[in-house]
């Protein structure tokens, strides 16, 4: 007897449903047996990872702050996967976008210019991400160029044009010599929601952010075409949907979402322009895109889910010494099995008999 | 809605401070990292410290830390997270968590921080450094002696004071012996990549160096130099398993007993926010044994070291010539004063680089 892969004949909606909640649970499973063989007790682990931080009105602030950036960039990239256009280069896009919204801060600094400012750095920041995510996308349409590696490798130049800015022009004239520009002004920082918190404003903007997406998504013609030629090509064409357009378009809208995440994160917790403004945001957030099954409120749940991970993993290093490594090791086996349990949504398992040839190699 | 929620924010502070406090009988330390501490530089030797400090004080005081909290958003998050566990004195050990540290201790009155090698204090928030270039300035010394070719290769992180510095006194001390000696600088632009350190070192020994010395924190360079056949200088940590027929010495970060102390002084109630920038005469730092050298270099390397530790020499003596030929300004009487070596911003005559963002 053997153990084979079989593809359904279709889609299994019932597992599509169970399988995250089957991911979570094999998950916890796995990770009681860890805790156990490091000799931490598995129950009060599970609660420092998964409890505790939910209990207190702190670190629901903090998995709010966290969750943030990885949500509204992660909804930019799923219309991008949705349509079929792999942006991967949302870590580029969200710097720039700090970059160019930076530069209005910078550049008011001391004038008590008013309340424009901030807006007028958001408005810039988004403009900024999307030119920046247009330069793949039109190489793709145009020159048939693989966006993928192109976007890819537009990271690398921006966090490099980002370095060359806070050591050189922009570099705090008070700040000896370390790369950094100025604290902003208090007209050029994203406001807080609660005196004393870090919850800012940026957390309703990724609200709104993931409302509108669901829209587009399920109630606009606009949503229908991408969802079509990302699943349907050919029905697409059929259809009169122009599928290079809407690479332009879910790039553009992608990489404003990522650019504006840059601002936020930038005139919000971290107060200045300076390296390492991103713990890899941009790439976190495709792994949040597809946690969230592409779809707006899924993200919602995977962004909050994962930085609760986040969260929890801090809490317990504090509270019961459990290494960091730990905690990626968590990350890293959710992963496996959402990915592990989604094949079951087009597969199953079926027992053969062993006399049956097996052609090998294929399949 | 806002009051609501300023209302249930304040409900669980309190909660939490409340809580916090029973909990403590011991006194609670706090340390946040920069890398790993399987990283053999940098935190490593923060972690051997507070290793020496629980050893020395453990029956008086917990102590927990949090490693890889990146010099971003995060850091903010991190550090607050001990203060809310009950840590009452806490170790912020990288620059980069300066603004952070501060926004913290502005928010704790009653929480003490120290934060290394940054410029900005609070009332609860002292600094620690150490004079490192005094090292490299015993370095310099070592490697113009055992360079054949008369270049040296440097391997820069950022081009900030710390670092230029550091630099400086190296080709100041080298200059005694060997007029022309050159440097090559590269800068890596992190502290801690193993790829990027070692790439770093073969472009320097592809560029003639024959003594690789460095400002980042693994002990890749070492490796390279020691593939290769030349010497180098280890970084933070004593290098020699990587290199035993490669490394000369090694500046070692030895914060033990500046921990110790400043731990103390909290359990004593006697701590206060202090800018504490030690040498060689307060073991802020120390120098690995001299090795793979003759016993001549090895004397001069060890008279040099007694000699700063003693005081009666001073790396950054006057006069001091800049790059661009002119004489740099000396506030501190023969030598160049504490603010000016913090704050330093340019390169001394001899070295054949431009700073970055000058």
């Amino acid at each position: 007897m053997q153990l084979v892969l079989e593809k359904r004949a279709e889609r299994s909606g019932t597992i599509a449903l169970v399988s995250p909640l089957l991911a979570i649970g094999l998950t916890i499973v796995t990770m009681v047996i860890l805790f156990a063989i490091l000799g931490k007790n598995p129950l009060l682990a599970l609660h420092a990872y998964f409890i505790a931080p939910l209990t207190d009105g702190y670190s629901l602030q903090e998995i709010a702050v966290k969750a943030t950036p990885l949500v509204m960039i992660a909804i930019g990239l799923s219309l991008c996967y949705l349509a079929n256009a792999w942006n991967i280069g949302a870590e580029g896009q969200f710097l720039i976008g700090a970059v160019a919204g930076s530069w209005i801060a910078v550049r008011t600094q001391g004038t008590d210019a008013g309340a424009w400012v901030l807006p007028a750095m958001l408005v810039l920041a988004a403009a900024a991400g999307a030119l920046y995510a247009l330069i793949p996308a039109i190489c793709k349409v145009k020159f048939g160029a693989s966006e993928i590696l192109t976007s890819l490798m537009l990271v690398y130049v921006a966090d490099l044009f980002l370095d060359y800015l806070v050591r050189g022009p922009w570099r705090d004239p008070h700040g000896f010599n370390f790369p950094t520009t100025a604290e902003f002004d208090p007209v050029a920082t994203v406001p807080l929601l609660i005196e004393g918190g870090r919850l800012h404003l940026g957390s309703i903007i990724a609200l709104l952010v993931v409302a509108a997406a669901a829209i587009l998504l399920a109630r606009t013609i606009k949503g229908f075409e991408i969802r079509v030629v990302g699943a349907a090509p050919r029905a697409a064409r059929f259809g009169g949907f122009n599928a290079n357009q809407l690479i332009i378009l879910t790039f553009a809208v992608s990489g404003a979402l990522a650019g504006l995440a840059g601002i936020i994160e930038v005139a919000g917790p971290v107060g200045h322009l300076q390296p390492g403004i991103s713990p890899g945001y941009g790439f976190t957030a495709i792994i949040v895109a597809f946690l969230g099954r592409l779809n707006p409120v899924g993200i919602l749940i995977a962004g909050l889910f994962l930085a609760l991970t986040f969260i929890g993993g801090e809490q317990a290093q504090i509270a019961m010494k459990i290494p960091l490594d730990v905690t990626k090791v968590f990350q890293g086996i959710l992963l496996f099995y959402v990915l592990a349990c989604d094949s079951l949504i087009l597969y199953r398992f079926k027992l053969v008999s062993s006399n049956r040839q097996v052609p090998r190699g294929a399949g | 809605m806002r009051k609501l929620f300023l209302a249930l924010a304040t409900g669980l502070l309190l909660a939490g401070s409340v809580s916090a406090a029973s909990a403590a009988d011991k006194l609670k330390v706090g340390f946040i990292y920069l890398g790993p501490i399987g990283d053999l530089g940098w935190t490593y030797q923060h972690d051997l410290a507070r290793q020496a400090l629980v050893k020395e004080l453990g029956d008086k005081i917990e102590t927990t830390y949090l490693e890889n909290v990146p010099e971003g958003p995060d850091a903010e998050r991190s550090i607050e997270q001990l203060v809310r566990a009950g840590n009452k004195l806490i170790f912020t050990t990288s620059f980069g968590y300066m603004d952070p540290t501060l926004k913290v201790a502005k928010k704790y009155p009653n929480v003490h921080f120290e934060h290394a090698t940054g410029y900005k204090r609070n009332p609860n928030m002292s600094t620690y450094s150490a004079k490192w270039w005094q090292g490299r300035y015993i370095q310099g010394l070592i490697a113009a002696k055992m360079s054949k070719s008369g270049v040296l290769g440097y391997i820069g992180s950022f081009p900030i004071p710390e670092v230029v510095s550091g630099i400086n006194a190296t080709m100041l001390a080298a200059q005694t012996i060997n007029p022309g000696i050159k440097v090559k600088i590269i800068w890596a632009n992190t502290w801690f990549d193993p790829g990027k350190e070692a790439d770093a070192a073969k472009a320097l020994i592809d560029q003639g160096a024959d003594v690789i010395m460095q400002h980042t924190d693994s002990p890749a360079a070492m490796q390279i130099a020691s593939e290769r056949g030349k010497l180098a200088f280890g970084q933070d940590s004593e290098m020699i398993k990587f290199g035993p027929k490669t490394q000369l010495t090694s500046i070692l970060d030895t914060w033990g007993p500046y921990y110790i102390e400043r731990v103390k002084a909290e359990l004593a109630g006697t701590w206060k926010s202090e800018d504490s920038w030690g040498g060689l005469d307060s073991h802020m730092f120390a120098m690995a044994p001299y090795t793979n050298m003759p016993d001549e270099v090895k004397k001069m390397a060890e008279d040099a070291q007694a000699a700063i530790t003693a005081g009666k020499l001073h790396p950054f003596k006057c006069p001091i010539v800049g790059q661009d030929g002119k004489p740099v300004e000396c506030k501190g009487g023969d030598h160049l004063d504490d603010g000016q070596i913090l704050g330093m911003n340019f390169y001394v005559k001899g070295i054949d680089d431009k700073l970055p963002g000058k």
